[in-house]
């Protein structure tokens, strides 16, 4: 795993893997990975919530979990900007890992396709496709959005692209 | 019509001349004016109208001219039966627009489009779209253009993603709907041709192909920007998408090689003109060869811009591939084998030489034929 910060590295060695190989498609099988997911997030979201950095907040958004909806959050500054999050789950998961998308920050960024989908590191999908099935939702939060944020708000923030919802204009506007 | 036309203002011209009254000529001018304005709306509405048949007569007005002389010149078997042929294009952009283009020009039967996109500025460094199309989804852009280019062609245009759950559905069910053509077995398409950008909609009309036992083509630009590939895939005989990992997670190259610094992948801009105009062309040239059963149909073909060179290959299946789809189909195509190897065989007796009768024995003038070649010795001119 190299080229991966330390702190992101250590992190996803504790989130729980996940074991069906099951994708939105498979029924009954789906409904056995759904319920892997939602332990690897909670559990996720109790390791960060311990280290004082709780940065996310999703759940699906259909009953058949594939759509998930929700929020993260960045602090820069000591200042802590708050973005929409949003995904579907692909057919083809867990073999393709889900787009993770910040619609409100669709066209202030070069590191950003069409809808908002984050560009993920050259090292994202090899790591996936080496770890398939094991990965989940928390492993994809864990490993693409983190860093994408980590490394992309400052440099909105610094250049005025985004603005805290303190100022004038709330950070839902350029 | 526009003749018709000019010989009504040529009739009234005559007219007018031929008049003693110069108190009429406002209104016949008038009248001049209004035909001569209707002439000119006719010539921008030259439209090719739909055809019956196509016809092989070189004439200007015969849009397909040119290409029945495939015909003629013995490359092709029945061209027109290009008109039968459904193909399905997912992927509306760079390489994907080109190739309906000239499916539509080469009078393909039925096209179906998918994209989710929406054409703008960024896009004019290719081919097909324009600028005042700008704004509008690639789907509707291209039928815009495709059905006047060519009215004959019938276009379904489809702007969903295909790797969501629902969008999957919708492409799924579009694929096996046989309402162009009720005979076909199997799916309703011939052909599907990839000319997506991206791994995961790749993977997921692999899916789709290895569950409907559907032929495809997948074609694509390689991350590192400087070459293209187009390669046939048939389920169960050849590798699938999913059979061999793509190279950087296969051979452990260091990601970095693919990426240079401070360019991310997503304003990647893809644009060496070379590659976008070419690979459509080498793609839509196989699918011909394909559909209409004239020349080899490669099973891969590569193209290395930096130094102009086409590798060719062929991929078998893996047997252990992670995709069960593709592990049936190659179940299915090995239990047909005995089949196949009946049938090849019988054509081969079907198609050999038999003894050619001759034609003429003997003829007035003694020309004989030497079937042992050319003999210096023999010939009475020294």
């Amino acid at each position: 795993m190299e080229g991966w910060d330390p702190t992101t590295k250590s992190t996803l060695t504790q989130i729980p893997l996940l074991s069906v190989k099951a994708g939105p498609r498979d029924g009954g099988a789906w409904t056995q990975r759904l319920k892997e997911e939602y332990k690897a997030l909670i559990a996720y979201t109790s390791m960060n919530k311990a280290k004082d950095n709780d940065w996310f907040r999703i759940s699906a958004a259909n009953p058949e979990g594939t759509r998930w909806t929700g929020k993260c959050w960045y602090i820069h500054n000591l200042l802590k900007y708050e973005f929409d999050l949003q995904f579907d789950i692909p057919v083809t998961y867990p073999a393709t890992a889900p787009e993770l998308e910040l619609p409100q920050l669709d066209g202030k960024t070069q590191k950003m396709y069409r809808g908002g989908k984050i560009c993920l590191t050259v090292h994202f999908k090899p790591l996936w496709a080496k770890n398939c099935p094991r990965f989940g939702i928390a492993h994809a939060l864990c490993l693409g959005l983190a860093p994408w944020l980590a490394a992309e708000i400052p440099i909105l923030v610094d250049s005025g692209m985004i603005k805290h919802k303190d100022d004038a204009s709330s950070s839902n506007e350029s | 019509m526009e003749g018709e036309l000019k010989e009504l203002l040529s009739d009234i011209k005559t007219l007018k001349n031929s008049l003693p009254d110069r108190s009429q000529y406002a209104l016949i001018e008038n009248g001049q004016g209004s035909v001569q304005k209707s002439g000119g709306f006719v010539k921008n509405f030259i439209v090719k109208c739909s055809i019956q048949d196509m016809n092989a007569e070189v004439v200007d007005s015969n849009p397909y001219s040119r290409l029945m002389a495939l015909q003629k010149m013995g490359i092709v078997d029945n061209y027109e039966r290009i008109r039968e042929f459904s193909v399905a294009i997912v992927g509306i952009g760079g390489v994907g627009s080109v190739a309906t283009e000239v499916l539509t020009r080469c009078g393909i039967g039925h096209l179906l489009l998918y994209d989710y996109d929406t054409v703008e500025l960024a896009n004019m460094n290719r081919l097909f779209f324009r600028p005042k199309q700008a704004g509008l989804t690639k789907t509707d852009a291209a039928v815009q253009t495709l059905s006047d280019i060519n009215p004959d062609v019938v276009l379904e245009s489809y702007t969903l993603n295909i790797t969501t759950v629902r969008g999957f559905e919708t492409f799924m069910s579009s694929l096996r709907n046989k309402s162009f053509c009720s005979s076909k077995d199997g799916c309703g398409v011939d052909l599907v041709l990839s000319c997506v950008d991206n791994y995961e909609a790749r993977m997921v009309v692999n899916q789709a192909c290895n569950e409907l036992n559907q032929t495809w083509m997948e074609s694509g630009v390689s991350e590192n920007a400087v070459s293209g590939h187009i390669q046939l895939l048939i389920p169960g005989k050849t590798a699938c998408f999913a059979c061999a990992p793509p190279l950087v997670v296969a051979s452990g190259i260091d990601a970095h090689t693919l990426k240079r610094e401070g360019v991310c992948a997503a304003s990647l801009p893809t644009t060496m003109t070379t590659r976008w105009e070419l690979l459509p062309g080498l793609l839509v040239q196989n699918t011909l060869k394909y559909l209409l059963k004239f020349g080899h149909v490669t099973p891969y073909l590569g193209y290395n811009a930096l130094k102009d060179y086409f590798p060719t290959m062929e991929m078998k299946p893996n047997p252990q591939c992670s995709n069960s789809a593709c592990l049936e189909r190659q179940k299915e195509y090995a239990l047909a084998k005995p089949a196949r190897d009946a049938a090849a065989k019988a054509k081969m007796e079907a198609e050999a030489p038999s003894e050619t009768k001759c034609l003429h024995e003997d003829n007035e003038w003694n020309i004989r034929f030497s079937a042992g070649g050319y003999h210096p010795r023999a010939s009475k001119c020294r």
